[in-house]
């Protein structure tokens, strides 16, 4: 099916609506992947007997002759397009401000009160965690869901359904490398493992003191499940990091996140006294919620990473509900 | 502050965790989760737009506890809590109308996959209707391009459904893209990303004749990537795929509320940032009119020529759409007020129409070609009322809900002066024209007799669902009241576009 789906998307690109996909598909296959692309010609081939400048300029368009015109036409205004875009885009940038002068407009107030009373509101030292996790918390929620919402997503696509109805399920293949890697990768993983694991715990944990934090130490977790899955096979790793725990730690994590903010977000608007110590700034356990939203944030950037790479890799998942 | 300013946050908090609580639940509870979801948040999105019409203000919702333009904030005025408590509404009468359809056309594990996506859809939606922040803006963009897409892909037995996500998510990307461009040229130019900020920023700068050629870049910019987002005529070739084939439901919310999100963002960017007068001096708006009559000539042309019946809705989608975008061209308050009029009556109709071709389908074998609906509202009597009730709205016949927009709308077309009044009006009578040929000829062909009924074959007869009966009659009901009460929706409106500016 992915392959007519395939063959249909590029037959839509190369030659828009009026072509049918490809000619060497059985009739049922051509059915299935091209529903959406031959409506037209279905009630076009009905009126083409019919007479008349409007029945006959209709059936013209279902020939190849005006599929072919059609194609070229949408070569040339594609490229056309494209570089009209191209050009007004390219126009309009000496209008905008000159790159990194400090008299743009976006060093204002708003830059200004980040950085300079940054550490003194947030308690962050990392004033880019600050920003994140504190002033525009709101914008971080959102983008920790829209990566909730692409593994969902790749979920609805890629899960394979057991209990359905249909019986006919293509069995999940497993990786033919899936468990024998070479004794070099091995070896290599075996060393690199802890370390790649604890430095990714220590940038997530330092999220706020240092450079770093929930984004960019959960991928590095993340990689080095994926490593530990390509060395010593995704049935090992099933063991302690199977699909439901992936799927657990995501919802503890993005729940733990939404309480927290929502707290946060509602004592902040009716002006109520959070309660929340900032702490020493510099210590390990400072700068208020900050610290526990790059843990969330990091649980689901990891768990993101390792089951797009769990479901990708043998084209399907099995049901964990 | 009173505890009912708080709901626009609870509400968007609810729909946000909704997501990630329907991830681990079962199919049915997850169905019934979200379907609680929705009724709790229109009660309560009914009671914020109360208190602001009594007080007959808007009101600034911090996030956090920072004041703007350093924090987040959510702004909460008439408009967007009547949009709001309408979307979460219709969102609540879609479910329950499709719910049957999810469950056969979804595979069972799932559904709550599919449902989680719903749930986040909705908090998009309702966080792009209030926030302050044009990046708070764009990242629920993301979220509502991203969750569309499953809700469209859930049907993947459908092939075709699978190609059409395909096409929407590449349109969708490039939508969101252009939008994210024209985003930071704004803030390169102004600094800010709050509404009420760069307003002043923009007042500030346009004063500058050097900077009237990147803004009128930049609201080129907004137009094209929203227009791409809400199917605008030329930029419309993904969604009769996109909304033919998914599952009615889904069909029933992309074009009911998504697109309208998308519509509705575009106009707080006009209204909110640039101001009316400015934007019809940079000349944006006539494009929009163009494009917005052509859209409704068009799509309804393509409707007429259509044999698939949820193709012909939704190409009808982007006759509609065009009428909010010939509302947004005229550049007059009066113009606006019929472009929101517009998007409430379509959120009302749409879904309740797709809905109904959805019960028709159940019982004309699955089926969705004109042929073999014949007959359909005979076997399916309540799906067929809902279908009349619909048709006779989209075409704008008095009492029904699509009156008001064709009313509201040709009086503000009459307003204006010059070859714009022609075009419009035109567009508008050629389109009522259109609208009534294809739907009329939709509702004769559903209620036929069928041609050769095969003796040996059973009868299919519709079973309700007390949820389908419920949905299709509330729906019908809301139609009716918006069409014959258009003037309280009018003043709401009015008030809240007042308090944009």
């Amino acid at each position: 099916m992915i392959r007519n789906w395939f063959r249909s998307l590029y037959h839509w690109a190369e030659e828009g609506e009026f072509s049918a996909a490809g000619e060497d598909q059985s009739p049922a296959e051509q059915e299935e992947s091209s529903v959406c692309l031959d409506e037209s010609n279905a009630w076009l081939a009905e009126v083409r007997s019919d007479e008349g400048f409007v029945p006959r300029f209709l059936s013209w368009l279902g020939t190849p002759a005006a599929a072919a015109l059609y194609r070229d036409l949408y070569r040339v205004f594609a490229a056309v397009i494209c570089l009209t875009v191209t050009i007004v885009l390219l126009v309009t940038v000496p209008f905008l401000p000159e790159f990194g002068n400090p008299d743009n407009p976006a060093n204002n107030e708003v830059s200004e009160r980040y950085i300079e009373r940054g550490l003194e509101e947030t308690g962050a030292t990392n004033i880019v965690a600050g920003m994140i996790l504190d002033y525009r918390a709101f914008d971080t929620l959102g983008e920790s869901n829209v990566l909730f919402a692409a593994m969902c997503s790749v979920a609805i696509l890629l899960r394979v359904d057991r209990k359905g109805k249909e019986a006919n399920i293509p069995e999940i293949q497993v990786w033919r490398w899936d468990g024998k890697a070479n004794i070099y990768l091995r070896h290599a993983t075996k060393i690199l493992i802890p370390v790649t694991m604890i430095f990714g715990i220590f940038v997530v944990l330092n999220g706020h003191l240092s450079a770093g934090g929930g984004f960019s130490g959960g991928t590095i977790l993340g990689a080095s499940l994926i490593l530990l899955s390509n060395a010593f096979g995704s049935k090992r790793l099933e063991h302690y990091f199977s699909n439901t725990v992936c799927k657990w730690l995501t919802f503890a994590a993005l729940m733990a996140y939404a309480c927290l903010k929502s707290y946060s977000f509602f004592t902040g608007a009716n002006h109520l006294e959070s309660g929340i110590s900032l702490g020493t700034p510099g210590a390990l356990f400072s700068a208020g919620l900050i610290l526990p939203l790059n843990l969330c944030v990091g649980c689901v950037v990891a768990c993101t990473m390792y089951s797009f790479y769990a479901m990708f890799r043998s084209g399907g998942i099995e049901d964990g509900v | 502050m009173a505890a009912v300013q708080n709901f626009p946050f609870v509400v968007i908090m609810l729909y946000l965790t909704g997501g990630v609580v329907c991830s681990v639940l079962r199919a049915r509870a997850a169905a019934r989760y979200c379907l609680l979801l929705n009724a709790a948040a229109t009660v309560l999105m009914a009671m914020t737009l109360a208190y602001t019409l009594q007080s007959g203000s808007s009101y600034i919702y911090l996030m956090g506890h920072f004041s703007a333009p350093w924090g987040n904030e959510l702004r909460i005025g008439p408009l967007e809590a009547l949009m709001a408590v309408c979307f979460c509404g219709v969102m609540l009468l879609t479910l329950m109308g499709g719910m049957e359809h999810i469950f056969e056309d979804c595979e069972p594990g799932k559904i709550n996959l599919y449902f989680g996506s719903v749930s986040l859809l909705m908090s998009s939606i309702v966080a792009i209707l209030f926030t302050n922040d044009l990046f708070t803006a764009y990242v629920f963009i993301e979220i509502s391009s991203i969750t569309a897409c499953a809700v469209i892909a859930v049907n993947y037995r459908n092939g075709a459904a699978l190609v059409a996500t395909t096409r929407y998510m590449i349109m969708g990307l490039l939508g969101s893209g252009v939008f994210l461009i024209g985003i930071s040229m704004l803030y390169d130019l102004t600094g800010h990303l709050l509404f009420e900020n760069l307003g002043a920023a923009v007042r500030a700068i346009s004063e500058d004749a050097g900077t009237l050629f990147p803004l009128t870049i930049i609201i080129g910019l907004f137009s094209v990537g929203m227009g791409i987002k809400s199917a605008l005529f030329p930029f419309h070739t993904w969604l009769p795929c996109a909304h033919g084939n998914a599952t009615a439901a889904s069909s029933g919310m992309l074009s009911g509320l998504v697109l309208k999100a998308n519509v509705f963002l575009l106009i707080k960017i006009f209204c909110r940032i640039f101001g009316l007068e400015s934007i019809v001096s940079h000349h944006v708006p006539d494009i929009l009119l163009v494009f917005g009559a052509c859209a409704m000539v068009f799509g309804s042309v393509s409707a007429l020529l259509e044999r698939d019946l949820k193709r012909m809705l939704a190409y009808s989608s982007v006759a509609q759409i065009g009428y909010i975008y010939l509302g947004i061209g005229m550049g007059t308050k009066a113009g606006m007020e019929a472009a929101c009029i517009q998007i409430l009556v379509h959120a009302f109709t749409k879904p309740m129409l797709f809905c109904a071709a959805g019960g028709f389908m159940s019982v004309s074998g699955g089926s969705k070609k004109m042929d073999a609906l014949r007959g359909a509202a005979r076997r399916d009597p309540l799906s067929g009322a809902a279908f009349l009730v619909g048709a006779l709205s989209m075409i704008g016949i008095p009492l029904f809900a699509g009156f008001a927009t064709k009313l509201n709308l040709t009086l503000a077309a009459l307003a204006l002066h010059g070859w714009k009044t022609w075009a419009c009006v035109a567009a508008i009578v050629l389109s009522t024209v259109l609208n009534g040929l294809y739907y009329l000829r939709a509702a004769a062909n559903l209620c036929s007799e069928p041609e050769q009924p095969d003796p040996k074959a059973e009868p299919v007869h519709a079973r309700y669902s007390w949820q389908f009966v419920t949905s299709m009659c509330v729906f019908i009901v809301l139609n009716l009241y918006l069409g014959i009460c258009s003037g309280r929706f009018m003043d709401a409106i009015h008030l809240g576009l007042e308090l944009f500016s």
